[in-house]
């Protein structure tokens, strides 16, 4: 199970640094990597931190720190994927009522240009 | 019975086998009847084959799916003061001699909705057997919640008055709104006819409900329905307390 822990060290590692690379690319906004980056520096925190994994453990019943770690992983890897949904749900609402506007105002905007070039 | 505050939208994707047949069609029947394509950004050359029949276009700058695309239509017509709206396929399904009955019936009765539903002489549902199955599953299902039965909650051949085109206007299910559409109704407590009509097949293309997307459709659409419900419920519930 030493393994395992060193492996999410590796992987909150490995993530800390693909999120720090997209956010120099602009390809991440910075409100939106926060929470990977929180994600990314608790799972070093600990894996790396054997005592608390190991009381944690305690409190869950878990025999093994490293379930434990994956266990809390998976409930903040929910969170964050909830809260994304949220958003694209949010920005899709909006692209839509953006996109219908555009429409409406490039329609209105024509029928204006085409009335005045009756008119001369 | 048609007057300038009554305008026909036709919601158009990928449709340039059709739609100037469509809408030459339309204006064949009704001369004085507006037409409004509402282009939900396609491919090729339904816009053009539209503008050169006679309608004006309201062209979408991004691909919406069926429901964007029609509340966009609703939402210019709410706009610019119409107080009825029909709506029909862009593919040549629906006869447009049948506007006028559809019209009759919304104006006789005072409800907020007429649905044209294919008559029995037409044929029947002739739907591929998924979606026929589908359609008998919803009918089954929105009797209880309507609290009447509806011969064909798919049909998109409708017309509104101006009370349910502002509803439309502000809220309207996006992807497959057909069934949704009937339960947003129900929530406001309005009412909807049918009138029987005549059917025909395609013009021209592809229906893009294929066999696997119907199974996504009922999925998708009992989802609809059930959260409308909750919402219905939740609001009730607030009213009484």
């Amino acid at each position: 199970m030493e393994l395992l822990l060193d492996i999410l060290t590796v992987l909150g590692i490995l993530l800390l640094l693909i999120v720090l690379r997209s956010l120099r690319r602009d390809h991440i906004r910075v409100e939106h990597s926060v929470s990977w980056l929180a994600a990314a520096v608790a799972l070093i925190a600990l894996s790396r931190s054997g005592p608390v994994l190991v009381r944690l453990s305690g409190y869950l019943d878990l025999k093994e720190p490293a379930i434990t770690l994956l266990f809390l992983i998976l409930i903040v890897f929910l969170g964050v994927f909830y809260r994304f949904s949220r958003a694209i749900s949010e920005l899709k609402d909006m692209n839509i009522t953006l996109t219908q506007r555009v429409a409406i105002l490039e329609y209105k905007l024509q029928r204006q240009n085409e009335e005045q070039q009756a008119k001369h | 019975m048609i007057d300038s505050r009554t305008l026909l939208i036709i919601p158009a994707f990928n449709e340039e086998g059709a739609i100037a047949r469509v809408v030459t069609e339309v204006r064949q029947t009704y001369p004085e009847l507006q037409i409004l394509v509402t282009d939900d950004c396609s491919e090729d050359a339904t816009v053009d084959q539209a503008l050169i029949a006679g309608a004006r276009v309201l062209q979408l700058p991004c691909h919406l799916g069926l429901g964007g695309c029609v509340q966009a239509g609703y939402k210019l017509a709410f706009e610019e003061g119409y107080d009825t709206v029909i709506r029909i396929d862009g593919d040549g399904q629906h006869d447009p001699k049948d506007i006028g009955r559809l019209l009759e019936k919304l104006r006789a009765t005072g409800c907020e909705m007429v649905i044209g539903v294919r008559a029995k002489e037409s044929g029947g549902l002739q739907t591929h057997p998924i979606r026929k199955i589908g359609i008998h599953f919803f009918r089954m299902l929105l009797r209880p919640i309507l609290g009447r039965p509806v011969t064909d909650p798919t049909s998109g051949f409708v017309a509104v008055n101006a009370k349910a085109l502002s509803v439309f206007s502000s809220s309207f299910p996006l992807e497959y709104p057909e069934i949704e559409t009937l339960v947003v109704l129900q929530r406001r407590k309005f009412r909807f006819e049918e009138v029987p009509c005549r059917m025909r097949k395609r013009m021209a293309g592809r229906s893009s409900i294929t066999a696997m997307k119907s199974v996504y459709y009922v999925i998708h659409v009992l989802l609809g329905v059930f959260i409308n419900i909750l919402r219905f419920d939740g609001r009730a519930r607030k009213g009484q307390g």
